[in-house]
């Protein structure tokens, strides 16, 4: 006989396979995450008719607790910090794996050993041992997944919103280290499966090395990795969470829990791949290396000591625009951080109404995340269909009589295509470069998120146009008013 | 529950997991990555569990407690975001006719 709440998981599993399936199309995406909640209603409703439930009034405290600042940072956050919102909620999750897997540890694992302190003499079997390992295997793994999760997302929403620095943070030993806490960590799980058998209190001293292993791994995976990079990162923490979701369902033997934290795990890990295909980075080189401050950008940095960028006014840019008939605009993370999507749209309808013809091109890493550029135009009502994919868009730079770049800078830089020195060779961009001309607006003359410099800005097609960009486009938009 | 179904369940979401999103479009990676998020949030069930058994047992109604705060602020705030991201993305027939008629 199948029981109420096992339909309940049942139908919930389904509804995050359905709405997974539904999240990957941009018509049905939004429907998608809410066919997801209503799985997680009936999943969380069909957990309070489990037998043997009691706490019913803390456990509905604890879940206004959690609603109410979840609701409002949600609802309250910027468009341009979402990122680091989607990390920070990716760490509550690792960090609520951490704690059900210590508390399953304790409740199946440690009362054992309490029991055998009483009636049995010390021994070191290996027969016990087998028979700990199966079983307190999940929770560990549990353990180690949800501390790295939840250190390793902090840290990433610090790099994200600024709190901790977003450069690369190297040490003296770094992937020694590395490897020692690695190696700590299998040997902890070891030793606390080993002493589980043994009637002391061992076995929860290494359990609980274990936790502060796992924490301190997290923090050190992270540090070294520069804020380009985060995208990709919190992607794989995502899937780190979802695992370890899945190893604590084991643990608790809870079907819904596997079946949803695998599916996270899964799509997380392609996702990730995808990302990285997208920036043309291994995953290898993300977690290990760093961007910029090799000798090759220094090298690449020193060659153009000599070359100028040239600046242009408002005005004259406005002009160019003005009386171009291809207008591609290219929008980066300034675009996001002056919060001009709304400016630009202004612009576009400006000079469409003009008979300028203009696109969008959108790089699948532009800004900090992929698809980040999409949401922020869309949210300025700019249309769909005239956002462009760089394998659509890369065709027509060279019909471009301007292309107007936003606040990006690696995603439109031709070392990518050129220079086998630079850290971002093999990178696929847009091609700015091949258009009649090109304004580039910018808030400085520093080197862009991979610290790496743009051979662009000195092409002698190259006009600068320095300042923030929402005042940049506001002059923009009053001087094309004005033609 | 015998170990080998769950292993069996756990391959076969593996897949699942795979072939649902595997032809996702670049424009919904982050939305994407923010609803799977909100989906792990399933822990939350894990807490709720660990404190509705713990009886008067104060350490595991201080764990299960507090993972049930981290687990919800996961699950509301993953999905109200991602809810936020693609409220972004739907349709807008009138500025495509404009664009048409042009």
């Amino acid at each position: 006989m199948i029981s109420l709440p096992e339909i309940a998981y049942l139908l919930a599993s389904l509804s995050f396979i359905f709405g997974l399936k539904r999240l990957s199309s941009p018509r049905t995406a939004r429907s998608g995450n809410i066919v997801a909640a209503i799985g997680m209603a009936l999943a969380l409703a069909g957990t309070f008719i489990l037998p043997d439930m009691g706490n019913f009034v803390w456990i509905i405290l604890a879940i206004v607790i959690g609603t109410i600042p979840g609701w409002l940072l949600a609802k309250k956050v910027k468009m341009t910090a979402m990122p680091q919102m989607v990390s920070l909620f990716n760490g509550m999750g690792g960090a609520c794996a951490l704690f059900i897997s210590l508390g399953e540890w304790l409740d199946k694992i440690y009362p054992d050993i309490t029991a055998k302190m009483a009636d049995h003499p010390p021994t070191i079997g290996f027969g016990k041992f087998q028979h700990e390992v199966a079983a307190s295997f999940p929770m560990l793994l549990g353990i180690v997944l949800g501390a790295i999760s939840f250190t390793g997302s902090l840290i990433a929403f610090g790099k994200l919103q600024g709190l901790v620095t977003e450069k690369p943070v190297r040490w003296p030993l770094q992937k020694l280290i590395n490897v020692v806490v690695v190696l700590g960590i299998l040997g902890a799980a070891v030793a606390s499966d080993f002493t589980a058998s043994l009637p002391s209190h061992t076995a929860l001293v290494w359990v609980i090395v274990l936790v502060v292993l796992g924490l301190v791994l997290g923090v050190l995976q992270v540090l070294p990795i520069g804020g380009a990079d985060m995208p990709v990162v919190i992607s794989v923490l995502n899937s780190c969470t979802g695992l370890a979701a899945a190893v604590t369902g084991f643990a608790m033997q809870n079907m819904s829990m596997i079946i949803a934290g695998t599916l996270v795990g899964a799509a997380g890990s392609l996702l990730t791949l995808l990302m990285c295909k997208a920036m043309n980075r291994s995953l290898a080189k993300v977690i290990f290396g760093s961007f910029g401050g090799g000798a090759a950008a220094g090298q690449a940095a020193a060659g153009l000591g000599d070359k100028t960028q040239r600046e242009i006014v408002a005005a004259e840019c406005a002009v160019m625009m003005g009386y171009a008939r291809k207008v591609i605009i290219v929008p980066g993370y300034g675009l996001a951080v002056a919060q001009a999507q709304h400016m630009v749209h202004e612009l576009d309808e400006l000079l469409e109404k003009r008979g300028v013809e203009v696109k969008y091109a959108i790089h699948p890493v532009a800004g900090r995340m992929p698809g980040h550029m999409n949401v922020l135009l869309a949210e300025a009502d700019v249309p769909y269909p005239k956002l462009l994919d760089m394998d659509e868009i890369n065709p027509e730079f060279e019909q471009a009589d301007v292309v107007l770049v936003i606040g990006a800078n690696d995603v439109v830089n031709p070392a990518a295509r050129t220079d086998p020195g630079s850290p971002i060779f093999g990178m696929p961009i847009l091609n700015a470069d091949k258009a009649k001309n090109i304004i580039v607006i910018k808030r400085g003359r520093g080197t862009g998120f991979a610290g790496i410099e743009n051979d662009l800005f000195y092409n002698p097609k190259t006009r600068m146009l320095f300042g923030d960009a929402k005042k940049a486009l506001q002059e923009l938009t009053t001087e094309v008013k004005a033609l | 529950m015998s170990t080998l179904a769950m292993i069996y369940i756990f391959l076969l979401a593996i897949f699942t997991g795979v072939e649902v999103i595997a032809r996702v479009p670049t424009v919904l990676h982050t939305p994407l990555m923010s609803g799977a998020n909100a989906i792990h949030g399933i822990v939350l069930i894990g807490g709720v569990i660990v404190l509705g058994k713990a009886g008067d047992n104060m350490v595991l109604f201080t764990l299960g407690f507090v993972a049930v705060i981290l687990g919800t602020l996961n699950v509301v705030g993953g999905f109200v975001v991602t809810d936020r991201m693609l409220e972004m993305f739907k349709a807008k027939p009138v500025a495509k006719d404009n664009k048409d008629a042009k």
